[in-house]
């Protein structure tokens, strides 16, 4: 790997050693690199493009790492990811996908992952997207994500996308069972033109199963965000989405809630704010010695901290 | 240290303060009193740079400061306390310290800013400032901010106003401890008889309008005892 390669690399997995634990790197749309451990199986999908991923029940304490990069421009990757996670394991998967596009045509990644967790399984799920280069090719990253958690499951997952990537369409899907929890945190910042568009739904359909979706966003100049989010209550279940925006320059920020209640016992809420930096807060951080654009640039840091 | 030459502001054609001329010695405490609405925490603002005078000259360690902003007072060594303490969203309160003091120093474990408010450095330092903290807590921390920068010149607007009768207390020791170890002054906006008990100067402020200035023991009494048209006091009196 080159000095360009390296740098992405290390961004989207500054977290851990890579080195430690099972991981598959993939380069310009081939896996370059791969590491199994007794507990965790990493096999090439024989249909299409893409990796099974099998963690053994009880695995614990474990670490795997799947990292994509893409240096080339005018190439479309797309890549299906199954996670099989065994009862009672506890792992870290940290994923993610830096494009660097020095060129004129678009470089485009499209992830598909969906996880399976066994019984009382718990999983952290950590996913960093960059996007840079000087190019005037687009850098456009499309995740989705779909989650079955069977009884008992946790599935945390934090998503990270500053600047860097022009459009990216982001699904997250899931379905819980009894007693299961489903945590997603997510931190977008567009600027110039960009486009992000997060959709979650969420169907909560065993009893006590629970999720809570926080999203932050920051959408600067004239770039475009919409935020979906779609929970359903099927039994007695507890949902909670909270998505909060800061809006500057010209940009345009839509966030659209669905909740729906098929239970008595289902409790759902849903708050949404959209707004520009608080005058306050910066009036605040100015009387601390800070100019009006140190201001802005701590309450932007601590926002998406 | 701080003088205020002929300062007026007015809102809405509404004159709130009438040609304020007011002198602050270095190493004073000064207590400013006076009925709801006569203008303390606007005159409170306009020394800081948060409100803009509509008339008059404010001169700090001998400049004129009329035209600088709230940052550039900041840096010469004037402090805010704001009555309603701002909520942020993802700040901590150890971020919030760390940027009041010297640039550069880190709040460590034991950061005494928080015990000397009554608050537990252990379960608030990584705590962000928002709703999930009570208002007396909110208050408490934005003291500590102020006190952690060491100013020259430090406000404090309504420093009481939300903070609970035990908290109220150490709030007392609070200003008294700094201004005993601080080299410079202190200007508290309040209508509480305890604070004003410990100023060195009391400014009484009615309609927009100094009406009494002077020396604690001087004013104090008279502000307690004489029967005056100050609804506030008669309102302090009568709920003991």
């Amino acid at each position: 790997m080159d000095k360009i390669e390296t740098k992405l690399l290390k961004e989207i997995t500054s977290t851990y050693k890579i080195k430690n634990g099972a991981y598959n790197i993939r380069k310009n749309g081939v896996g370059i690199e791969r590491k199994v451990t007794e507990n965790i199986n990493i096999i090439s999908k024989k249909d299409k493009q893409g990796i099974d991923i099998i963690i053994k029940e009880n695995t614990k304490n474990e670490i795997l790492h799947i990292p994509v990069i893409i240096t080339e421009g005018g190439l479309t990757d797309e890549v299906y990811n199954d996670f099989f996670v065994g009862k009672n394991a506890d792992v870290v998967i940290i994923a993610g996908c830096g494009i660097h596009n020095d060129g004129d045509t678009t470089s485009q990644h499209n992830g598909i992952h969906r996880f399976f967790l066994e019984e009382n399984a718990k999983v952290k799920y950590i996913e960093k997207h960059i996007g840079e280069g000087n190019g005037q090719g687009k850098r456009i990253l499309n995740p989705q994500t779909v989650v079955e958690l069977k009884n008992g499951s946790t599935l945390e997952m934090e998503t990270t996308q500053i600047k860097g990537v022009d459009s990216t369409i982001r699904d997250t899907r899931g379905v819980l069972q009894y007693n299961t929890n489903l945590i997603i945190t997510e931190k977008i910042m567009t600027h110039g033109n960009q486009f992000a568009k997060t959709i979650f739904d969420v169907e909560l359909n065993g009893e006590n199963s629970s999720t809570k979706v926080v999203s932050r966003s920051i959408a600067k100049d004239s770039s475009k965000q919409e935020f979906i989010s779609k929970i359903t209550g099927n039994n007695r279940c507890f949902g909670h989405v909270e998505c909060d925006a800061i809006i500057m320059d010209n940009a345009s920020i839509k966030a659209t809630p669905e909740i729906t209640a098929n239970n008595v016992d289902a409790r759902l809420i849903h708050e949404a704010t959209i707004g520009k930096i608080a005058g306050e807060q910066v009036t605040k951080l100015m009387t601390l010695g800070l100019t009006e654009k140190e201001a802005e640039k701590e309450i932007i840091n601590g926002f998406l901290k | 240290m701080l003088e205020l030459k002929g300062i007026s502001y007015e809102k809405d054609n509404k004159k709130i303060l009438n040609n304020i001329n007011l002198k602050i010695e270095g190493k004073k405490f000064v207590a400013i009193t006076g009925p709801n609405g006569s203008g303390k925490s606007t005159l409170a603002k306009i020394i800081m740079g948060i409100l803009k005078p509509t008339s008059g000259k404010i001169i700090f360690m001998g400049e004129d400061i009329t035209d600088l902003d709230i940052c550039e007072r900041a840096k010469l060594g004037i402090g805010f306390a704001f009555q309603q303490p701002v909520k942020f969203k993802g700040i901590t309160i150890k971020d919030l310290i760390e940027l009041s003091l010297e640039k550069g120093t880190k709040c460590k474990g034991s950061c005494h800013y928080l015990t000397d408010v009554g608050l537990c450095p252990k379960d608030y330092m990584n705590r962000e400032i928002n709703s999930n903290l009570s208002g007396g807590e909110l208050k408490r921390i934005e003291i500590a901010t102020v006190v952690a920068r060491k100013c020259k010149l430090t406000i404090f607007d309504e420093p009481e106003a939300g903070i609970d009768l035990w908290s109220f207390s150490n709030l007392i020791d609070v200003f008294q401890k700094m201004h005993e170890t601080i080299k410079g002054s202190i200007v508290i906006i309040s209508h509480q008889e305890r604070i004003l008990n410990i100023a060195d100067e009391i400014i009484l402020l009615e309609n927009g309008k100094i009406t009494e200035i002077g020396s604690k023991d001087i004013v104090l009494p008279k502000l307690l005892n004489v029967k005056s048209n100050c609804k506030f006091l008669k309102e302090s009196n009568s709920n003991g």
